[in-house]
């Protein structure tokens, strides 16, 4: 079959498709109409808090795929390098300093507003860190919040470490926040919005356990990166995330009584020979390439920890309108990657379970420390624990250079024909494993 | 009708290709290290795996006959010899041919043509007889059997005989035409190869001395002169034994295709698999009781873990980088030019390891030129760089997930003594004493293997079980 030009869409993706629109619209005209403008990063981010300011967030992780699925990161991250950014630096930074550097333009060709505040929300990852003491430079005299988020080292979430949060987000953030806003904080609004942000949760929670049925109506990781876009982004907590969501969910809903497959850029999904959970985040300079490999091969996503970076909302984590600032806390610190090594791995043992998967793939990315460490430990005790075959892959987030589609896909396909391999002769032979 | 299968590898250096019985057990065994397209280089190691495997199956019917008369035996070993020799020579006329071809399209003038021409009848005369020795007398011992390494050499004696001034251009029209000659299948006729292997035997046999001190085995001088007097007997007792395997038609009932050619091989879909399952699935197959299997092929290397039926449960394979592969081993020695079978037993006369870095081929090319230089032994050296090679490996053992119960060594550099010495003391010093370390003869043959036991199998997801098919664990 020939591959169409253009990818078929859900209604719902031609929804999130003009929300982003306008976003981005709206943050090109936003120093012509006096908006003030806050970058921040996914995990962690508060999103409502800035938007009860009026304020419009920027996502430099957001910018930095969306420029490796547009194929223009590989020039970025040149011109970084020429800049003196190592080739072991985070590719992220690397392509989102080179994208500033060649005149700030967003993914819909408009140029990006330089930043009013720099608001670091989360510091599990120490790139995040060092990223915006870059971007700080890059804007001299910018301000810079940051609100420190401990590390669930313990595995949980103490009563000490959400005052900790709130003490912060109190005396350090929300004041610079009054201050670029030029406007005080309005608490009553925050709640407000987060009765819509648990609204959309609720409704995404749905949409990604959909994945337990069998078939499966969804690919949790490869169209699940386009169902988290609104609510990990600039949407949490708006009214048209909600509509976004519902309209989805009605998709998905509708694709279960049908009995039908994802849907993939080639059309529906037709067969489904390996239901797979998938850790550490996709490759986006090839991403419809890597896409394909599984889709043709009958592989589908069930779950992925991926889709939980900018919150584990199936755990059961609700933004709470009774508990704003708490929520803002609770939430910040329950972000997948700051989670310690053993509760992801129990994440990721529920999924295998839960999910009923075939099997448990790594894509390990080159320039990621933060979601690498641990993963082969974590693909062992996985293996250990459920019995499920484990796969292993390497890429880059926006490297193109990175990227061997040869390699890869002599890896998948191997790993496929192991899974596949193992189904038959169990059920041939009558083995037990 | 007797039924057999076909695997064949495409790995990246050699094409390997294995037939096996409805036991299992390897009959023929067909390698080549062709660079022509793979579908040539398929075709060349499944004939030579044919002929070995009518050979096979002529020994395996005059088992009886070969323990009361081991005269029978040295005879057929002799004549598979003659026979692969008589299949060399057909390939070196043809090289013959191409040499003087390249030789009248190179050369415009007259007078330097034939000048070149008549260096190269010269060199062909020189080296014919000795290839023809080598192979009649069993001389060719460990080293390498593809006919371009063995061709090459010989090409190479002579030319260091001659002036030196002609060194280049000689070089020229051998590069030229190597390739040409080596790349094409020639579909040879077995029974007339094999009549012509006994007529070179009669020769061979009628013109032996009275005793072979060359020779210090008992058997082999017992058999020789039981062979002496006795050839013709001998030859004309197993020539309908002979006969009948030429004539035998050899129905190949399925097969599977594997390596990093597979996409490319002329099989159906269904009949191609992956290298890591086949290399797994063979080691198993000959050491049961195997859990991790590490394979080093020419540009990766790749660490198994298999369950008690064989199955891989997991696997790692080298990324973005192939140094500590075959190929790095090749390198080094066309760096030191010396041939690629040298190289471990060199590395075995080590009396330390030289430190080295095994991050990448063309550095580690550069740290032996400057090793050298500061006045290092080669064979310091050697050993660290196969050391270095093994250390990669065990980095890729541990991201498996380490050794357990059986390790089986597979791959084209299995054969490397040193490599071997440095992987058994690596795996002791960070597994135990107590694993025990298969390498088998046939290791560079374990993809092969397992892709024919795949094809016995016939896993379908379409086809239901069939009684027969049993797993072999």
């Amino acid at each position: 079959m020939a591959e169409p030009k253009d990818a078929i869409k859900e209604k719902s993706m031609n929804l999130q498709k003009e929300m982003l629109a306008k976003q981005f619209h709206d943050l090109s005209k936003a120093t012509e109409n006096g908006r003030k403008v806050v970058y921040t990063f996914v995990p962690g981010n508060l999103t409502e808090l800035i938007l009860s300011f009026d304020m419009l967030p920027v996502y430099p992780e957001i910018n930095a795929l969306q420029s490796g699925m547009r194929k223009k990161s590989g020039d970025y991250i040149k011109d970084a390098e020429k800049m003196g950014y190592s080739e072991d630096v985070c590719t992220y930074v690397k392509c989102d300093i080179g994208m500033m550097l060649n005149g700030n333009i967003g993914p819909t060709g408009e140029k990006l507003p330089p930043p009013d505040l720099l608001l670091l929300s989360y510091t599990g990852c120490f790139t995040f860190l060092k990223w915006f003491e870059n971007l700080e430079r890059l804007y001299p005299g910018v301000p810079v919040a940051m609100l420190h988020t401990p590390y669930q080292e313990d595995g949980k979430i103490t009563k000490d470490q959400v005052d900790y949060m709130v003490k912060q987000l109190k005396e350090e953030v929300i004041p610079k926040m009054e201050k670029v806003a030029g406007r005080k904080f309005d608490e009553e609004r925050l709640s407000a919005m987060m009765l819509n942000s648990a609204r959309a949760e609720d409704l995404l929670v749905k949409v990604l356990e959909s994945a337990k049925n069998v078939p499966s109506p969804i690919d949790a990781y490869f169209a699940g990166v386009y169902y988290i876009g609104p609510i990990f982004t600039a949407f949490r907590g708006t009214a048209e995330a909600v509509d976004y969501y519902s309209e989805l969910w009605k998709e998905v809903q509708e694709r279960m009584q049908l009995g039908l497959g994802p849907v993939t850029p080639e059309g529906e999904m037709k067969e489904q020979k390996f239901r797979l959970v998938v850790e550490g985040p996709p490759n986006w300079t090839n991403f419809r390439e890597f896409w394909k490999i599984f889709y043709d091969m009958g592989a589908v996503i069930v779950a992925s920890s991926y889709t939980k970076v900018g919150g584990v909302y199936d755990l059961g984590f609700r933004h709470d309108p009774a508990e704003p600032l708490e929520s803002l806390a609770r939430y910040c610190m329950g972000c997948y990657t700051n989670m310690n090594l053993p509760q992801r791995v129990g994440l990721l043992e529920k999924y295998v379970k839960e999910y009923k998967a075939d099997g448990f793939l790594i894509n390990s990315i080159k320039s990621c420390n933060s979601f690498s460490a641990g993963q082969l430990m974590i693909m062992r005790e996985i293996e250990q624990r459920t019995g499920a075959p484990v796969g292993f892959i390497e890429s880059d987030l926006v490297d193109p250079r990175y990227f061997s589609y040869a390699n890869i896909k002599n890896r998948l396909e191997s790993y496929f024909q192991m899974l596949e391999q193992r189904k038959i002769i169990i059920s041939q032979e009558g083995l037990s494993v | 009708m007797n039924k057999y299968y076909l695997g064949v590898d495409l790995g990246s250096t050699t094409s390997k290709a294995v037939i096996i019985n409805e036991n299992d057990e390897i009959i023929g065994r067909g390698i080549t290290n062709t660079r022509a397209n793979y579908a040539v280089a398929a075709d060349i190691a499944r004939d030579e795996a044919i002929y070995n495997a009518r050979f096979s199956i002529l020994k395996k019917k005059l088992e009886t006959d070969f323990q009361n008369k081991p005269e029978y035996r040295k005879y057929i070993d002799d004549l598979e010899s003659v026979f692969q020799y008589e299949q060399f020579k057909v390939r070196l006329d043809r090289l013959g041919e191409e040499l003087y071809k390249t030789c009248y399209g190179y050369f415009k003038d007259e007078q330097q043509r034939e000048e070149m021409l008549g260096h190269l009848r010269s060199i062909r005369r020189a080296f014919k007889p000795k290839i023809k020795y080598d192979y009649l007398y069993n001389n060719l011992g460990a080293k390498n059997q593809f006919f371009r390494d063995i061709v090459s050499e010989k090409y190479n004696e002579e030319l260091g005989k001659i002036d030196t001034q002609l060194f280049e251009p000689l070089m020229t029209v051998w590069d030229k035409s190597i390739s040409p000659a080596e790349n094409i299948r020639v579909q040879f006729d077995f029974a007339e190869l094999v009549h012509q292997a006994m007529e070179e035997l009669k020769e061979k046999y009628s013109s032996l001395p009275d005793r072979t001190d060359d020779h210090s085995s008992f058997h082999f001088d017992a058999e020789i002169g039981l062979l002496k007097g006795n050839f013709e007997h001998v030859s004309e007792s197993l020539r309908e034994h002979i006969d009948e395997i030429t004539a035998l038609e050899f129905h190949i009932s399925n097969m599977t295709g594997t390596g990093y050619g597979r996409a490319l091989l002329p099989f159906p879909e269904d009949c191609i698999r992956s290298e890591i399952l086949c290399h797994a699935f063979g080691a198993h197959a000959v050491f049961p009781e195997t859990r991790t299997v590490l394979d080093i092929g020419g540009q990766d290397t790749k660490a198994i873990q298999v369950d008690r039926y064989g199955l891989v449960t997991s696997f790692q394979m080298n990324d973005r980088c192939a140094a500590g592969c075959g190929r790095y081993l090749g390198y080094i020695a066309d760096e030191m030019s010396i041939s690629l079978n040298e190289l471990g037993p060199m590395a075995m006369k080590a009396e330390k390891e030289v430190s080295i870095c095994s991050t990448c081929t063309v550095f580690a090319g550069a740290e032996l030129r400057e090793l050298t230089n500061l006045g290092e032994k080669r064979e310091d050296i050697l050993g660290g760089l196969h050391k270095a090679i093994i250390m990669r490996a065990m980095s890729l053992i541990a991201r498996s997930g380490g050794v357990f119960n059986e390790f089986t060594f597979t791959g084209g550099v299995a054969r490397n003594p040193a490599v071997i010495k440095y992987l058994s003391q690596l795996v002791k010093e960070n597994y135990g004493d107590k694993i025990k370390i298969n390498i088998h003869t046939d290791s560079i043959f374990m993809g092969a293997l397992g892709g024919a036991m795949f094809a016995r199998r016939n896993f379908k997801p379409e086809t239901p079980a069939t009684s027969s098919n049993k797993a072999h664990a």
